[in-house]
């Protein structure tokens, strides 16, 4: 009987997954329906006369929006852990005073809203000339990746045994020597972890990029879909296709890296 | 930047145990000391530079924006003259002011609620360990995984009032059409849709790893006693994941009060303000228009800073108060 139950439970589980995922599938249909039934009424619920059209606008229009995302989110990442490893392990393992209002601040300063940091950034820039440049969007983006990332950081490198630094405090090993060789690759899966968030969010973000880099030549690809929607409301597919396009790393990493999100996410709780 | 809950919520608990160490008894251990400081601190000067400077700094200029009375040409070569508050008043007299703040009130109350109890209900469904269970509640992780502006033009277009799949749903169950993103009644529940679809994933994480950490024989217990699955759901799950609870609806108050991204996308606060909240309107003020205002906008955006850290101020007390180790 309990068997025939968690049957039931797996069906209902797929039903609520289809319906969750609606939109994705409707956003892939989309990108592969001819510009010719876009309009069709009612539209068509699979591909019937499916077409790479839209892919081949992305393949046109869009590859240089896709390098500057590129470059961004991967800029974003290395800015982070640049800034926040060390941070955290201070936090954890070198006890500063003025550690604890520290991490305060960066709580607090993962609430302040992305627009007013927006409009804060532009005023700056505009003075200093970084408008429309890639380094300027990379440290805006940075500012949403670094306080989680000392958090995270620091969650981990909490539950490394105090014995493990002794030790190497023993064999004469300065703070800086067992940050590298002690602290950071046993720390590996959270350096995944916050590698992946701060990806992520630098590829997804549309604030910054269009309030910084509104005039560039090199804009990232929200930029691209966004301005894709305001020029061409027909082509509907090449849109679709941008976006579907867009989505791939978020896809990936959560086929790649999901036990590594996990992982750093229980890394806090393993002690206690 | 929402997972940061649950990692947030250790970093904060165990500080306590971390600030206790050792008080300096005999010199040469107060030198020790001392020098462990200076250590601690070269290692976290960078971010405390990065922190002046990138959040600091803007902020500061945020406030000083919003105190002057900028205008294009001041802007640059910065000769704006003091004004006060003259911002504040001017903003909160405006026409679009109390929409503004009641639609955001709206947009994050009900966002909150629909996104909490749908994801408290998946949370548990999806904790009875069934086949595929965690491969499907993997792909819950999608929508929220997705750069916004992806799932913002998806639903826009689904939402579109001809060839949107959602009317044409509606018309094959012999509904009247709707206009979801032209007509000033539908806008707001719109993105309010788009919004919950893409906040539910969260929830779900976080209250399921709250389910994680009550005890299963409690369940048994209560199962001996005869307790049906309705009863042990009010009697234990409920109350035990209160904590929880609180927890991802503080932050979940945090972070929707900020959202911009789907509104803009889908309708720029319009049509005629009809969902325009504090944040769409600080950014239609300062970049939404040739002529930028940014005095007004960053006036917005200040008001908008001090709603959210009441919030934030009550979340992390909350946390404290639940994790005072």
């Amino acid at each position: 009987m309990t068997r025939r139950r968690a049957w039931w439970k797996t069906l209902l589980g797929v039903v609520l997954t289809a319906i969750m995922l609606f939109p994705v599938y409707w956003m892939i249909n989309v990108s592969l329906t001819p510009t010719t039934e876009m309009r069709k009424s009612p539209p068509d619920w699979f591909p019937v006369h499916g077409t790479i059209e839209g892919y081949l606008a992305v393949a046109r229009d869009q590859l240089p929006y896709l390098g500057v995302s590129l470059l961004v989110g991967l800029g974003t990442v290395v800015l982070t852990l640049v800034l926040s490893a060390p941070a955290a392990y201070s936090l954890a393992k070198l006890r500063p005073r003025g550690g604890r209002p520290l991490s305060f601040i960066l709580l607090i300063a993962q609430m302040i809203p992305a627009i007013i940091m927006a409009m804060g950034f532009y005023a700056i820039y505009l003075g200093i000339g970084m408008l429309n440049s890639i380094p300027g969007l990379i440290v805006a983006d940075s500012t949403i990746a670094v306080p989680f990332g000392v958090l995270i950081f620091t969650a981990f490198m909490n539950g490394i045994p105090d014995e493990l630094t002794a030790a190497a405090t023993i064999d004469g090993a300065g703070a800086w020597r067992t940050f590298r060789s002690i602290i950071l690759p046993i720390s590996r899966n959270s350096i995944v972890t916050v590698s992946l968030f701060a990806f992520l969010w630098a590829w997804s973000d549309f604030i910054f990029a269009s309030t910084l880099d509104g005039g560039g030549d090199l804009q990232p690809i929200t930029l691209g879909i966004y301005k894709y929607i305001g020029n061409n409301n027909q082509e509907w597919n090449s849109i679709m296709a941008t976006a579907v396009v867009a989505s791939i790393p978020a896809a990936v990493l959560l086929v790649v890296a999901q036990r590594y999100v996990a992982a750093g996410i229980t890394a806090g709780a393993v002690k206690d | 930047m929402t997972t940061s809950a649950v990692p947030a919520k250790r970093a904060v608990g165990e500080k306590g145990g971390a600030t206790s160490v050792a008080p300096p008894g005999r010199p040469a251990a107060r030198r020790r000391v001392r020098s462990g400081q200076w250590a601690a601190w070269a290692f976290l000067a960078p971010v405390v530079a990065y922190l002046l400077v990138f959040y600091a700094f803007p902020l500061y200029r945020n406030v000083e924006l919003s105190l002057k009375d900028y205008t294009v040409r001041s802007f640059v070569d910065g000769t704006a003259p003091f004004v006060w508050f003259d911002n504040y008043a001017k903003v909160i007299q405006n026409a679009t002011f109390w929409p503004a703040l009641t639609h955001t009130a709206i947009f994050t109350f009900v966002s909150i609620a629909f996104q909490f109890s749908i994801g408290l209900a998946l949370a548990v469904f999806f904790f009875q360990h069934f086949r595929l269970a965690s491969t499907l509640r993997a792909l819950f992780l999608v929508p929220w995984l997705l750069p916004l502006i992806v799932s913002a033009s998806t639903w826009s277009w689904m939402f579109n009032s001809d060839s949107g799949i959602v009317n044409s749903a509606l018309e094959a169950l012999g509904l009247p059409q709707i206009n979801w993103l032209t007509s000033p009644d539908w806008s707001l529940i719109a993105v309010l849709i788009a919004n919950i679809w893409i906040g539910i994933p969260f929830n779900l994480v976080i209250l399921y790893s709250g389910l994680q950490n009550i005890s299963g024989d409690l369940y048994e217990a209560a199962s001996l006693d005869g307790a049906n699955g309705w009863q042990k759901f009010w009697r234990i799950t409920f109350p035990l994941l209160r904590p929880v609870s609180a927890i991802t609806i503080l932050l979940g108050l945090v972070y929707t009060l900020k959202v911009f991204d789907i509104i803009w996308i889908m309708t720029k606060g319009g049509p005629a303000d009809s969902s325009t909240t504090l944040s769409t309107w600080s950014y239609r003020l300062g970049f939404g228009s040739v002529l930028p205002d940014f005095s007004p906008a960053a006036a917005v955006g200040n008001i908008l800073i001090l709603i959210a850290l009441v919030f934030g101020l009550v979340y992390l007390r909350t946390q404290r108060k639940l994790d005072p180790s």
